[in-house]
Order: C-alpha cells, then sequence, then structure tokens
C-alpha cells in the first residue's frame, strides 16, 4: 500500500471496526486481519475490560484509532479533559494516524452526540482548520479528517462540500479520510455526482477510505453501517482507488453486526479494486454510477 | 447568521424534545414556529422541506441519547416500561443536558434526579432509585481506575492513624430492596454492545424482560470488578459504615469507631469481624496505593 505523510508512511490494507460482538471469537480463533480501527472513544476510560481487550489486540493485531467526538468544527475550543485522554490512548495504541470527523456537535459546553453538517463558509474554514492543527500538534500525529452524511445544507454555505474539505484540508495540512459510503449518501441526499466529489478530493491527503452500508428510505438515504457494502458505492470506491492508489481501506459495520466472518469477508472483497488485473475501465465506472444516481 | 449563531440555533433546534410519537414539535418552548425556524437557515430540496430535513437530525438526537441511556439503565427501563422510561431521559436531559464529549457520563446524574421526580413511579419510587443507583454503580465499577493494591508489608504498617485508599472502581451502596436480584435478572437478559459508533441510531424497542418480585429488605453492597468483571458483595452494615468512612477519607482508628458505633458485638467479636473484613477486603485488592500524578 502506498504510505503518505499523513497516514505516518504506513502500508495498511484492508481493516474492520473493532466490535464487541466479535471480541470472542476473535481471541478464540485469532484470524487473520490486517487492522483493526477501534471507536477511540469507547477505550478512554480509567480501566476495566476495554483496556483489557485493547491490551490483548495490540499484541496481536495493528490498531488505528478513528473518534466521534472531537467535532473538528466546533467554533469553541477542544476539550482539554478529552484531548489529555486521547493522547494517553494514542500512546497506548500506537496509532500512526487518528481519524475524526468533519463536523461539529457542541457549543457552549454542551453536547448533541451527532456528528452535525458544516456551513461550507470561509468562515468555517478558517475555524475548523485551526482546530484541526490545535489537535494535531497536541497529539504529535497525523490528523486525517472524514466527510460525514449529511441530511441538510444551510443557506450561508458559500461553496460545494467537496470545495470545503479542500479548503479545511489545505489550510489544516492534514490528511483526508475518504468515507465514499457518505460521498454517496450525501449525493442522493443533496443531489450532486458524487464523482464531482471523488474526482476533486487531493489525492496526496488521502490517509484512508471508509467503505459501509446504507439504508434507503422514500425521501432520503441514512448512514445507517447495518448492509453489506452496495453497488453503487464500490464504483465510487473503484474510482477512489484509480485516483489515490491502494489505500488503507476499512468496512464500517456497527449495528446489526452478522458474524466475525461475514464481516471480514465483505470487507475482503476490497482487496479485488486495491490490486487489479488489469486497469479498471475509468468511463465504464462513471457509466455504471450514473445509471444507478438517477433510479 | 455567523457560524456561531449557526451552531446555537441548530443545537437549539435538534436537542428540542420530539412529540410523543416521536415527530418534531411545531412549536418551540417560545411559540415560535419550528418551520419558520428550520426555513431560516437549512436549504429545501426537491423532496424534503427545511423543516423534513431538520426533524432527521432532531429525531436521530433523541434515538441515540434514549438509546445510550437505555445501554446503561436496562433494569430502570424494565421498571419503568418502554414509554414512561422514554419519557423520563427526557425530562432528565432537559434538565441535564451533556456536558461530556463522552455517551458514558449521559446517565452520571440520572440516580440523583429521580430522587426529586417521585411522580415517574409513584408507587415504585424508592425501588426505581435503588436500581438506578444499582446501575450507575456498575458503569462506574466496570471501568473505573484499579490501582496496585496493598501489600501484605503495608499492611503491616498500619496504625489507628492511618490513611487507607479504596479502589476507584469500588462502590458502596445502601439500599432499601435487594435490587441486586432484579438487575442481575435484567443484565442476563440484556446484550452487551459498543456504547459508541458514528451510525446512526434506530429507535429499537426494548424486549420484555421478566422481572423477579421485590419485597423491601435493607441490604449493603459493594459494586467491585475483579479480574475484569462486575461483582455485587452483600456486606453486612459494620462492613458498611467501616468501608464508606474510610472511602470519605477518615483515619483508620475513626472509621473503625464510625463502624461499630452502637453495635451490641462483644470486643471480641467487633475484633474477628474487623479481621474479617480486611482479609477478604485485602483479599479482593480493595485497598490501594494513591497513583502519584
Amino acid at each position: 500500500m502506498p504510505a503518505n505523510r499523513f497516514n505516518g508512511f504506513s502500508d495498511y490494507g484492508v481493516g474492520i471496526g473493532l466490535r464487541v460482538p466479535h471480541y470472542d471469537h476473535i481471541f478464540a480463533e485469532k484470524p487473520v486481519v490486517d487492522w483493526f480501527e477501534i471507536i477511540s472513544e469507547n477505550y478512554m476510560v480509567d480501566g476495566g475490560r476495554a483496556l483489557k481487550v485493547l491490551d490483548q489486540i495490540l499484541e496481536r493485531y495493528r490498531v488505528v484509532q478513528h473518534g466521534v467526538s472531537m467535532y473538528f468544527g466546533s467554533v469553541q475550543p477542544a476539550d482539554r479533559e478529552h484531548l489529555k485522554r486521547l493522547k494517553t490512548l494514542t500512546r497506548r495504541t500506537k496509532t500512526p494516524w487518528l481519524s475524526d470527523h468533519l463536523c461539529w456537535g457542541s457549543v457552549d459546553g454542551r453536547y448533541t452526540h451527532d456528528l452535525l453538517p458544516m456551513p461550507y463558509t470561509f468562515e468555517a474554514v478558517k475555524a475548523t482548520a485551526a482546530r484541526i492543527r490545535e489537535v494535531q500538534d497536541y497529539l504529535e500525529i497525523p490528523i486525517a479528517v472524514e466527510n460525514v452524511s449529511s441530511y441538510a445544507e444551510f443557506h450561508e454555505s458559500q461553496m460545494t462540500e467537496w470545495e470545503f474539505l479542500n479548503e479545511v484540508v489545505e489550510a489544516a495540512d492534514c490528511g483526508i479520510l475518504l468515507d465514499v459510503n457518505n460521498i454517496y449518501v450525501s449525493s442522493q441526499n443533496h443531489g450532486f455526482n458524487p464523482f464531482d466529489y471523488v474526482n476533486s478530493v487531493p489525492a496526496e491527503r488521502v490517509a484512508q477510505i471508509h467503505i459501509a452500508g446504507h439504508s434507503k428510505f422514500e425521501k432520503y438515504i441514512l448512514d445507517t453501517h447495518d448492509h453489506p457494502v452496495l453497488d453503487p458505492v464500490w464504483h465510487l470506491y473503484a474510482r477512489a482507488i484509480e485516483r489515490v492508489g491502494p489505500t488503507a481501506t476499512l468496512l464500517e459495520w456497527d449495528d446489526n453486526i452478522p458474524s466475525f466472518d461475514e464481516v471480514h469477508s465483505e470487507a475482503l472483497k476490497a482487496t479485488q479494486y486495491l490490486t487489479p488485473a488489469e486497469p479498471l475501465p475509468l468511463n465504464e465506472t462513471a457509466a455504471d454510477l450514473r445509471e444507478v444516481v438517477h433510479q | 447568521m455567523n457560524l456561531l449563531e449557526l451552531q446555537r440555533r441548530m443545537a437549539e433546534d435538534v436537542t428540542r424534545p420530539l412529540t410523543p410519537d416521536f415527530q418534531m414539535q411545531l412549536k418551540a418552548s417560545d411559540g415560535r414556529s419550528t418551520q419558520e425556524l428550520a426555513n431560516s437557515y437549512i436549504k429545501p430540496n426537491d423532496r424534503l422541506s427545511s423543516f423534513d430535513r431538520l426533524e432527521i437530525y432532531n429525531r436521530q438526537y433523541w434515538f441515540r441519547v434514549i438509546g445510550a441511556v437505555s445501554e446503561d439503565f436496562p433494569a430502570v427501563g424494565a421498571v419503568l416500561g418502554a414509554k414512561k422510561f422514554d419519557a423520563m431521559v427526557l425530562a432528565y436531559l432537559r434538565e441535564n443536558p451533556s456536558t461530556s464529549f463522552t455517551l458514558r457520563n449521559l446517565g452520571s446524574k440520572l440516580p440523583k434526579w429521580l430522587e426529586a421526580h417521585p411522580e415517574l413511579s409513584p408507587r415504585r419510587h424508592k425501588l426505581l432509585l435503588d436500581v438506578a443507583r444499582l446501575e450507575w454503580a456498575y458503569v462506574e465499577a466496570f471501568d473505573g481506575a484499579d490501582l496496585p493494591p496493598l501489600t501484605a508489608a503495608d499492611f503491616g504498617d498500619l496504625g489507628g492513624a492511618s490513611k487507607l485508599h479504596l479502589q476507584p472502581h469500588l462502590q458502596l451502596l445502601d439500599l432499601r430492596y435487594p435490587v441486586d436480584e432484579l438487575v442481575l435478572a435484567v443484565h442476563r437478559q440484556t446484550a452487551p454492545s459498543d456504547i459508541m459508533s458514528n451510525a446512526v441510531t434506530e429507535r429499537k424497542q426494548p424486549k420484555r424482560i421478566s422481572l423477579p418480585a421485590m419485597r423491601r429488605s435493607q441490604i449493603h453492597l459493594a459494586v467491585h470488578r475483579y479480574d475484569n468483571s462486575v461483582y455485587y458483595r452483600r456486606i453486612d452494615q459494620e462492613a458498611f459504615r467501616l468501608l464508606s468512612a474510610l472511602q470519605g477519607g477518615a483515619l483508620l482508628g475513626e472509621a473503625l469507631e464510625i463502624a461499630f458505633t452502637g453495635s451490641a458485638l462483644s470486643p471480641e467479636d467487633q475484633a474477628a469481624k474487623i479481621q474479617e473484613y480486611f482479609a477478604h477486603a485485602a483479599e479482593l485488592g480493595w485497598f490501594c496505593k494513591l497513583q502519584e500524578s
């Protein structure tokens, strides 16, 4: 896998999320898994089983931390206790990079525990990039920001989501965790061509890619992580790999979690795109996706 | 609208309580139309109005926080029933919005808050309080710090003026009902899961759980962790008083006096009890050395 400074010059392949229902299987069967992604907040505790399990996993596997509550886009200062605990955990896991979302979720010291969408404004670019830099400087490891699924857009926005992402990562000099499922979900909810998004991302900054399943409702799509990856998302993934090269890839499956083998098999489908027998036909991929988008 | 104004506006709208059938309210608490509020900063699209789009977040917020509190207080949920439990979470969070980055702390004030809200379950209020206290003690014991226990040599140096520290994960409870039986019965019927992920949450109906009958009968519990599992250990009243006094910062001599004040036990029996308490506590590693910061 190609390495870059945003993923700590690592060579990670296809991983899956470390989830409680799979603990017993992992410890009993010791399956070969290239790496596990952990949700940082689940291990930012003082003691107990979570940390014991983590230490056992770290003895055998590579682990990357993914957060859900740093809220880079929240306009007020980051919580110092949060940062302190996060840094302690990074020392434990030796994660080569750390990811969290390009969103906001707290204001005036109150937390919504949701990944709320940003208004795509220059003011937000400045505030978000400053916070990412602050966190990156404090943690002393590369940060990758993940694009979120969104269900609302703001009148205040001055640019597209991908332009906003590009502005933020340039200003913060950080990496990108490109979630192609989130791009697809948002494209359907907001009516843009997801290829425009993937084609605009600065390839050299992509540290990692997320794939996942989603749920389709009558008038919108929700990012539920409770299904296998759907074809349009695989198409986008293929295009992303064409652009950025083989990149550390992670399947998210967080609800209605099936057996370890089922989740791992689904994730390993990504390897066919990472090591294609022959180059993927770019135009054909685009045509396929357009059909799906206009269904 | 600048970024801070937009975030304040949306946070208020997203955390506004839902209607009883889980829809976004049509009016804000100050009487303003939520449709107009949504229109002021959220774009509609060809399928959804600004209101509809905001409602997705409003609903997700409540599904997520109710789910998180359900996860930590399944027995409170089983005693109250789903509908009353949801109403309780709504009322609790209205007064105690989350001020922590982690959902783990969301229910930290629930036992105390319930004390002031007997109307939620007038006939079973005290039972409910005990259940909530025990379930929160479980959370604290589950992931509280585990400091190096005292060694036999450390015990040899103890005197009446010594200060003994207890493990941070050790929780001491004085309960009016034997709710350890009830909580264990519920925990046996509920599966563990990750406390956090970044997926959108769906509202799930909790399954119906059969509860053991509860008769009032005071118990004292030490909720502690051993080998990374949480245990409920019943202790007698004197042991409870002794450990609680030590936990509160009393010197060893003071704690012993508190433990046996008014006791009918002979001095010999008291000495035997003290030996027994210390042997159990030492075996379970409850006494510890303070961590240097």
